[in-house]
């Protein structure tokens, strides 16, 4: 992985160095941080020649470009009201009891981070949330927890794997 | 699935053609004028919800004399209950890609860009290359259009189009005052088309086969078909092309579960009608001489009457809240109020004529807030509290 400072500017040179290149160089490094450190939003600032009070505002604007750490997996669960109606409080009960963290929390390894969020746009297969860009739609606590079993298995392969 | 004799079922956007290349070159051989008024003669209305008639915006934005034009699709779905736009683009991506570029040569624009909503990430990479495929072939053919990816970042606000303008521009997704209108200054100043997905798949129709087939469908004022996305109390959610102009109560007898309570037409910023209203409701644009004509972007959501419209108002109220982009007082403070306020009833702190404070307020709202998610917050809010009043309270 690259330092924080060199992702930039290679996001720069990707996209151009104007206002209108802002939002995909936020979206880049989120995509590898996870989220945009005061660090990381001086840095974009210096590189683009733009006041860090401007990007502060666009980036705190958009709510998936998260401004606090986040876990390596972000599971966003969508309560909106088709969701709600089909039975999202029992998933999210379930993910809670299962990962042991409330709404707005990450895991204390850094591995997931739970979050609500706003209409994903599968009303006609409620619930439905979304773990990073992965979409899982027709929700139940049981089928959550088998999603769920499956990232952590993932990621504990990918932890010995690294050892 | 069979769908009643009331209920005309169209099948145009999801026929897989594969004949966009024959599409796109047969009409890039015809003149500019020529495609405005067959678009114009369809009578074809913007998708997105608003209802703006499509080919006006296209003439418009072709009289404006500037050597930098835009033509950009409005993929940022976010409307509760409407699912179609990804639909389109992950099985018929072509029809949209033609369309952007039939507008490009009408208008005289080089650029097109997709605004994908950051929800819809995991199109991207068939959707990119899908317009490889599609900028390959107008090379071949001495067409000078690229077309791009915009990603959105989780802001319902940023479907209104100078919202959307604002975001691709790298600021906050705040809408701007009108005039002046996309079609002289849009993205980047510059004189703009800006259509949903669903009305370049349209026109796509419209291109393909002609005006008239297109305008035979529907009824007067909402000529065609749309897509509907079913969700909610239904045996069969999903997404169902309809010819417009149909009644809501034909549309519950087949999508009902029997018990429909009550509909929500057009998403949160849409309408509720309660069930002994469903005789006298068409679906389509207004105008029409009889009932109530109620337009939509296709969010179609039943409740039945194990449903509590106190929740379902609630879950609005908050959706706005936080959607709300917080630039003009109305919609920020109006937004919160009325949440705080349904509560306090609900719970007994205030009585129930404060209902009517909050009716108050959301005229206000619709008069003074900037932009179409403040203005449109009394249509659900004033349809349930009018309705289920007693729910409200009890």
């Amino acid at each position: 992985m690259y330092p924080v400072s060199d992702l930039i500017r290679n996001l720069a040179d990707q996209h151009g160095r104007n206002r209108h290149n802002l939002l995909p160089i936020l979206q880049g490094v989120v995509e590898q941080e996870k989220y945009l450190s005061e660090y990381s939003m001086i840095e974009i600032a210096r590189e683009l020649d733009l006041p860090a009070s401007e990007v502060y505002g666009t980036a705190t604007f958009y709510s998936f470009l998260e401004h606090k750490k986040m876990g390596k997996y972000i599971i966003r669960v969508c309560k909106t009201i088709t969701c709600s109606m089909k039975g999202k409080n029992q998933v999210l009960l379930a993910i809670q009891e299962m990962l042991k963290l409330d709404v707005g929390e990450t895991t204390p390894d850094g591995t997931f981070s739970l979050l609500q969020t706003n209409c994903l746009g599968f009303c006609h297969k409620a619930p439905a949330m979304l773990v990073n860009n992965e979409v899982f739609t027709d929700l139940t606590p049981e089928k959550v927890r088998d999603i769920l079993s499956a990232y952590l298995k993932k990621q504990k392969e990918g932890v010995s794997h690294d050892n | 699935m069979t769908i009643s004799y009331q209920l005309k079922r169209a099948d145009f956007i999801f026929k897989n053609e594969n004949d966009w290349e024959e599409v796109l070159s047969k009409n890039l051989s015809r003149t500019p004028s020529e495609l405005i008024n067959e678009l114009i003669s369809s009578e074809l209305k913007g998708r997105g919800g608003a209802g703006f008639p499509t080919g006006l915006k296209w003439k418009l934005t072709a009289e404006v004399e500037d050597s930098i034009k835009y033509v950009i699709c409005n993929a940022d779905e976010g409307e509760p209950g409407t699912f179609k736009d990804r639909e389109i683009l992950s099985m018929v991506p072509f029809k949209v890609l033609t369309s952007m570029a039939i507008c490009g040569y009408v208008i005289g624009a080089k650029e097109g860009y997709i605004y994908l909503r950051g929800e819809y990430f995991f199109l991207r990479p068939e959707l990119n290359k899908a317009i490889s495929e599609f900028e390959y072939y107008c090379k071949e053919i001495n067409f000078d259009f690229s077309i791009r990816i915009f990603m959105g970042s989780g802001a319902y606000i940023c479907g209104e189009e100078t919202a959307l303008f604002e975001s691709m521009e790298g600021k906050r997704g705040e809408p701007r005052n009108k005039p002046p209108f996309p079609s002289n200054s849009g993205y980047m100043a510059k004189p703009t088309v800006i259509n949903n997905v669903e009305t370049l798949a349209h026109t796509y129709t419209i291109f393909k086969y002609g005006a008239k087939r297109f305008y035979d469908l529907g009824v007067q004022y909402s000529r065609g078909s749309k897509l509907f996305s079913v969700s909610g109390d239904t045996p069969k959610p999903g997404i169902y092309e309809l010819e417009l102009g149909m009644s809501l109560a034909d549309f519950v007898d087949e999508f009902g579960d029997g018990d429909t309570k009550a509909v929500q037409v057009g998403g949160a910023s849409g309408f509720l009608v309660p069930r002994k209203r469903f005789n006298e409701t068409a679906i389509g644009f207004q105008g029409k001489l009889t009932g109530i004509s109620l337009p939509t972007g296709g969010s179609m959501m039943l409740f039945n009457s194990s449903r509590s419209m106190f929740n379902v108002l609630d879950n609005y109220l908050e959706f706005f809240r936080e959607e709300s982009c917080g630039q003009c007082t109305p919609c920020r403070v109006g937004c919160q109020q009325l949440l705080k306020g349904i509560k306090a009833v609900k719970r007994g702190e205030k009585n129930a004529k404060y209902l009517d404070k909050l009716l108050r307020l959301t005229e206000t709202m619709q008069v003074t807030a900037k932009c179409g998610l403040g203005q449109s917050v009394a249509n659900s809010f004033s349809s349930i509290v009018e309705n289920f009043r007693e729910e409200m309270i009890y």
